[in-house]
Parts: structure tokens; sequence; C-alpha cells
């Protein structure tokens, strides 16, 4: 009997701190949810770190799971600012767009690959699935594995546009979601072939990572190309809202544009708006 | 096993095969378990140290610990079972005490707890996706994936309890009938307890559930690695934290490796706990009686 | 609770009811949980069953829903290959094992493997994927590119439900009744001939009800699969081709997916929570024969 009233105290101090805890969060801190590509996720992160030292009291929560999540999110309200690796089409006038770097799109291999340059048809036949083999374009007797970037992320969006094809002719052989995957995936393959965003390449590059970036048409895939404008792929890392942005959105957006983050921005290996 | 008298040869050599196919697979089988138990051991074990179960994550899991997760997890748990043992356990009381065994309101209650217990995890997760975050205007939040994660552990909690409950004597029953107790109180004071082992193994069972389950957070609970604030935040469960920094984070092996031996040992705590707590019990029955 | 009144009889009548109907609510909620789940699964999926014919799900050209083709087939292959192949491993190994437990083992290996398997059940889906994603797919790599394919899939699925098919397999053979396996003893049979002509025989149901619960598991497992299969939407030519299945798919689009995609996926929520219905069904109507 008495074992029983004890635990019906447990319980009840239990609840009651569970209910305690409810309650700061309705007086909590001003919060912010990001969600969108993954590709300006990690620059986005540092930012919004800097930012919460800055202006104590704030939150920023930032999730991945690609642009079209980015833009569907800001859309609904589910998120506050959306990120998104493209400029916005058409279709999405309605939203607000605003820049905070530049980057660009580069093929991966991995860092043993024998093969040092792919021309543009090239990487059309390997990716539609006509060339299947390394040997074809000067590399080691092996089959080619084809990463592709899975629908709804803008880098293949832009991969697709700037080979020309379309996704239903891609012959891929392991779908990937995140740039992180991407290269995570073509570093534990010496075989694969992949596309991922030079930013997120080059920063892997610097950590140790066994893969190395591919010129694009004869241009070196690097951060300073991109930063001369000559890189055949690059692309704008944009915010959008889904409204004029006020407030915190407005105050955080400023801040992520602004001169006192170009040290962050350099850093993910992406180039700052400022600077052009 | 009694001994067989072999009448002929040929029964001897296929008795001996068959045998042997099972010695096999047997062999088989223990041999994959070590070689898991062995890669993971191998690939956490440097990694783990206290510091690794109190830091947050730094560097999008590759550096410090995964303190801020484990608190998340708990969160979750804690929500789960403040919203699943009340409803739960009272469907089984009402199953096991107050409706006939046969009837019709019992039989549809038993057959929709029988068909949520195999649907997928990530049907769940749709489900808590489309109700809970976005309905009821939850987001991704701690509470969401509670709540969703609720709805996955009321069949186990509802079929230990009933099945505890359904195993107290019927002597104990008449007795307090007797003794002139209302039904509550021959509940509160007899049942309860006598079967509170049973209770309390599948409210483990549940935990453990619970604990390993991945997909029905993903769209629920959301990925932010860092310490939770309250819970309208968004808090990443352990089961995630490996699931992300397996796929996303090159690098990120050996922490996941030892975020893996976490998850294992707390799950092998609970499980073993929960079977203790099933054969005490059922020690104390045959010694009773 | 005894210590807020003098004696142990509450306000007889009135407690009572009022315990019965908190209970009654309880049970309510609980069981409208599952009726919850089936609304919104098809408030969700409305807008692309009212448009669309169901038929497109099977002749359009393939599964890319940004171009609005949502051709279901080969996920629908990619599942069934997986799920059968996991099966096909998954019930020899668990019925050995179960067999191995009650008639051949000496009690304290019985235990002790017993022990394992219960261990392997609690292992979850995610470090099973992982496992599979760190040390299978670059084993798999080196017989055949790329690795992460229906083989990996069916290998790390069938790991997964062999302890389920064991675990049945062990408490129904051990309800086998004595009777029968001393009157066949007693007929001069061997061992394996009362294994094979007596126990499995009488405990065939409930090791038919196990496969049938794996089955369901197997067909609704998400994350190990979705981390070893490769998840390419295709037919498999082979067992290395890379494949998809309808819960990993679910899953990797459900962040992205507007309007007729995301309806398109909830549609295929609910064809997997219909085809579980039905295998719990059969369990149910299996197990049914059984109970008084």
């Amino acid at each position: 009997m008495r074992l029983n009233k004890d635990k019906f105290f447990i319980c009840i101090a239990l609840l009651a701190v569970s209910i305690g805890w409810l309650k700061p969060g309705y007086v909590a801190s001003e919060k912010l949810v990001l969600t969108g590509s993954s590709t300006v996720a990690p620059l986005v992160g540092e930012l919004a770190r800097r930012f919460e030292l800055v202006n104590s009291g704030v939150r920023i929560d930032v999730q991945t799971g690609g642009s079209s999540r980015g833009i569907n999110d800001t859309r609904n309200a589910i998120a506050d600012i959306g990120m998104v690796s493209r400029a916005l089409k058409q279709q999405e006038k309605d939203l607000y767009a605003f820049t905070i770097a530049l980057d660009g799109i580069s093929i991966i291999l991995h860092a043993s690959n024998r093969v040092a340059e792919l021309s543009r048809q090239q990487i059309v036949d390997i990716y539609s699935g006509k060339i299947t083999n390394w040997k074809m374009v000067g590399g080691q007797d092996a089959h080619i594995t084809v990463v592709n970037k899975a629908e709804g992320r803008s880098t293949l969006e832009l991969f697709l546009n700037y080979l020309k094809l379309r996704n239903s002719e891609i012959q891929p052989h392991v779908i990937i979601g995140d740039n992180q995957q991407g290269i995570k995936t073509v570093a534990g393959n010496p075989n694969s072939i992949g596309y991922v965003s030079i930013g997120a390449a080059e920063y892997e590059v610097g950590h140790g990572v066994a893969i190395k970036l591919l010129p694009l048409d004869g241009i070196d895939a690097s951060v300073t190309n991109v930063r001369r404008g000559i890189f055949p792929l690059s692309r704008p890392l944009n915010l959008i809202t889904n409204s004029v942005p006020t407030g915190l959105v407005k105050d955080f957006i400023e801040f992520a544009r602004s001169k006192q983050v170009n040290d962050l921005v350099e850093a993910q290996y992406f180039v700052s708006v400022d600077a052009n | 096993m009694l001994e067989l008298t072999v009448v002929n040869k040929w029964y001897h050599y296929r008795d001996r095969l068959m045998q042997g196919i099972i010695y096999f697979a047997v062999i088989l089988v223990c041999c994959v378990f070590i070689w898991i138990l062995v890669d993971l051991l191998q690939g956490g074990w440097k990694h783990l140290s206290l510091d690794f179960l109190f830091d947050s994550p730094r560097d999008a899991g590759r550096g410090g610990g995964i303190g801020s997760i484990l608190v998340s997890t708990l969160l979750i748990l804690l929500v789960a079972l403040v919203a699943a043992l009340p409803l739960g356990w009272s469907t089984a009381v009402l199953l096991a005490e107050f409706v006939p065994a046969g009837s019709h309101s019992g039989r549809s209650i038993r057959y929709s707890m029988q068909v949520l217990a195999g649907v997928p995890s990530i049907v769940f997760g749709l489900f808590g996706n489309a109700f809970f975050s976005i309905y009821l205007e939850l987001g991704f939040s701690i509470l969401s994936g509670g709540l969703t994660l609720a709805c996955m552990l009321l069949p186990i909690l509802v079929s230990t309890a009933e099945a505890g409950l359904r195993a107290v004597p019927n002597s104990y029953r008449l007795s307090a009938t007797a003794l002139g107790m209302s039904r509550s109180a021959a509940l509160f004071h007899l049942l309860l307890p006598v079967a509170s082992p049973t209770l309390a193994a599948g409210l483990l069972l549940g935990i453990g559930r619970a604990a390993a389950e991945t997909a029905a957070l993903l769209f629920t609970s959301g990925y932010v690695a860092r310490m939770p604030g309250s819970l309208l935040d968004s808090g990443r469960a352990l089961a995630l934290h490996i699931f992300d920094l397996s796929m996303n984070v090159p690098g990120g092996d050996a922490p996941a490796y030892a975020s893996a031996l976490v998850l294992v040992a707390l799950l092998l705590c609970i499980n073993i706990l929960a079977m203790q707590l099933v054969q005490g019990w059922q020690r104390r029955r045959i010694t009773s009686e | 609770m005894t210590w807020l009144r003098r004696n142990i009889l509450f306000l007889l009548m009135r407690t009572d009811t009022l315990l019965h109907w908190v209970l009654r609510v309880g049970a309510v909620i609980s069981a409208l949980v599952m009726f919850l789940i089936l609304l919104f699964l098809l408030v969700e999926s409305w807008p692309v069953l009212q448009h669309k014919s169901p038929l497109r799900f099977f002749t359009d050209a393939s599964w890319h829903p940004l171009e609005g083709t949502y051709n279901l087939m080969p996920i629908l292959s990619g599942t069934l290959f997986a799920s059968i192949g996991a099966l096909l491993l998954a019930i020899p190994l668990g019925i050995a094992s179960a067999l191995y437990i009650v008639y051949y083992a000496a009690p304290c290996c019985a235990l002790w493997y017993r022990r394992l398997i219960e261990l392997l059940a609690g292992i979850p889906s995610v470090v099973f994927g992982f496992w599979g994603l760190t040390t299978l797919v670059p084993l798999i790599n080196q017989l055949h590119p790329p690795g992460a394919s229906l083989l990996a899939g069916i290998l790390v699925l069938a790991l997964m439900i062999l302890p389920t098919i064991a675990l049945t397999a062990h408490a129904t053979l051990l309800a086998v009744p004595d009777e029968y396996l001393r009157a066949a003893a007693a007929l001069g049979l061997s061992r394996w001939g009362v294994i094979a002509g007596v126990a499995l025989p009488a405990a065939q149901t409930g090791i038919v009800a196990g496969v049938i619960l794996a089955a369901g598991r197997a067909i609704g497992e998400t994350m190990a699969v979705l981390m070893v299969a490769g998840n390419v939407v295709q037919h498999a030519g082979s067992l290395f081709d890379p494949i998809r299945t309808l819960a990993a798919n679910i899953a990797l689009e459900m962040a992205y997916a507007m309007g007729d995609h995301r309806a398109v996926l909830f549609v295929s929520g609910l064809v997997l929570m219909f085809l579980v219905m039905v295998l719990s069904g059969m369990v149910g109507w299996l197990g049914g024969n059984h109970h008084a």
C-alpha cells in the first residue's frame, strides 16, 4: 500500500515538472525557422550561430530538405525564411528573394580516379548511360557508378539545364539527397561520379575527404572562378520570404547580407555578394 | 528430448543431415550477430567518453557529443508516455474487467489495436505530419513527435496490460467481492498491484520501441540538433542523429558508431529489465499458488 | 485511495460508475486513433483520387512527379522483391532457430541463443541500416558495383524479420502438446520424423501467423532499406540493381512534395496501410481459430 502512495506522488511530481517545462515555451524567446536547400544550410547555420551571439533571446532553427522544400514551406508559412540555391522561376515571382552568396556546381570524382577532365558531351553520355566504363574516357577498367540527385533539388535542375537533359533520360545507380550525402557516397566508392555545390565540395576537401573537383568546359571548378564570373555553372544562394520582411526576419536577412559576415561566407567557400 | 530408436539407416542419415542444416543456420545467425556487434564496438568504442554523453554536437555532429540529443530523445519519450499511458491502460482495464470477452465493442477495440500494431511507422509519420504538425499547427516540435509516438505505443501498452490483468486469477476478484469491496477498490488495491510487473514490462517494451523509432519522427519532430528550450522546439532523437550522421556527414561514421552503441546499450538495459520483471512475476505467481 | 478515507469502501455506486465512464472515454479515444489516421490519409489523398484515375498509377511512363508522371509499378515491384527475398531468407533461418531452441539444444545453449535472438529483435532499424551502409554495401560493391542494391536491402530486411519468425515459431512449438511428441516417440519415429511429421504440422498455424507478421514488417520497413537499397526508381533487372520501396519513397520525397505529388504520397501511404490491414486481418483470422 505504501509503495502505491509513493509511486502516486512521484507521478504527480513528474507531471508537474513536465507541465512546468511547457510554461517557458510560451514565454519563449523569439524563434526563426529556416528550411530548404542543403547547399545554403551550412552557411545559414553559421550565420545563425553568430546572430544568436549578437542578439540574445533569439533562437534560429535550420533544417534541410531541398530548395523545393524551402519554397513549399515558405509559401505555407511553415518556415519563416526559405533557403533556395538558384534564382526564382517565373511562377515563383510572388515570393521575395535576397541573395546572400554565389556558388557553383561541380562534378566530383573520387580522389584516386585517374580521369582529370571530362567534356560536356562525355558527361551527358555518362549520365544517360551511353558510356558505362571508365576506360572509355581514359580511366581504369571499372564500371561507372552514376550518382544523381533526388528530384526537388535545385542542384539537379541547374545540372539538367546545363546538360540539356531531362531527369527521365538519366540512368542513375544511386540517388542521393543532400550535398553532403553525395560527397560521402562518392568518397566511399572509387568508381563513382557525382555533382555537388562547389562550396560544399571544397569545404570537405579542406577537411581531408577523398574527392576531387573536375573542371567544366576547361575552366577549373573553384570559388575563385565563380568570383571572377567565368565558371559556367554558377548560381545565386537566396533567402526567400513570402511577404516583405519585417522584424526579426528583416534583421536576420540584413545581417546575412552585411559585410560583417563576409568571413563566414568565405569560410564555406562561397562568394560574398558585396565583393561583386 | 526422449531417446528415439532408429529403425532405418536412411532415416538416420536424414536426421543427421537435418541436424547439420539446423546447426549451420544457427551458427550463421550467431556469426552475423557477432559480426554486427564487433563492427559497432570497433567503430565506436574509441569515440565514447563521458564528454560524449554530455556535450552538444558541433560541426554537424563530427565533434562534440550527443548531450542535447539525449535530452531531446528523453523529452519526446516523456511526451509519448504521458499521452499514451492513461489512454492505453484505461483501454486495457476496460477490455479486461468491464467488457465481456466476446462482445461487439470489445472485439472492435481489439481489432483496431491489432491494426494499429501493424501500421508501418512511415504511415504514422505521414499522419503525424498531417494532423499534429499541420492541422493542429504544432509545427516541427517535440510535442508533435511525442504525440505521434504515443499513437504507436498504444497497441503495445493495451495488449500487454490486458494480458497482465487477464492473468490475475479470478479468485482474487471473487474474494474482493465477498469482502464487499467496490470494483474500483478491487482494481486499485488488488488487481493492478498484482499485475504491475506485466504492466511495467509492457511500459518498458513501449519505451524500447519508441526509442528506436526513426521514420515517424522524420516529419514531426524535425532535425535540429541543439538543446531544446521548450516542448514546442524541434529536437533530434538519437535514432535520427545516427541516420543523419551516417547518410549526410562525411567523416561522421565514428560518432555514428558511438551513438549506435549508446542506443543499443540503452535498449539492452530496458529489455533486460523488462524480462527480469516478467520472470520475477511468473516466479511469484508459481510460488504463491 | 486509502489514505483519503477512513475505510476502503468508496461511495460504492458513484465511484464505480465514474470509473467506468472514465475508462470508456479512454478506450473510445484509443479506438478513434485508427479512424483518425484513416481519415487524415483519405483527406490528404483526396485531391488526386478525385481528379486522376487510379489506372494512371500503373500506366504512366515513369515515376517523375515533377514532370507529372506517377507510375507506381517500379516502386511496387521493388517493395515486392525486397520483401519476398527477405522472407525467403528469413523463414528457413527463423524456423531452424526455433527448432534448435526447442528440440536440439542443451538447456543452457537454448537459453543463450534465445537471448541472442531477442537481442537481435531489439536492435533498431537505423542501426541495421547503418551497419549495412558501412559494411555490407562496400562488400557488395567489390563483388558488383554499385553496392547499394536489392541484395543489400534483402539481407538487411532478412536480419530484421528473422527474430519475429523465430520467436513466434518458438512460442508455437512450445505449445505443441507433449502427448503428441511422446506418442510419436512411442511409435518409433526418429527425431526429425517427429519434428517434420508431428510438431511442425501441429504448429503450422502459429508459424504461418508469424510469417505473415514478418511480411507486414518487411513491407513497412523504411529506414534500413532507405539507407542501403540505392533508391533508384526502376524494375530490378538483377540482384545488384538499386531499387526503391514504397515506404522509402514516402520518406525521401515527403519533405518537398507539393500539391498532387504530396497527395500521391498519401495514396501510397494508404496502400501500405491497407496491405498491412489485410495481413493483420489474416493473422487475426488464423489466431481466432485457437482462442477460446
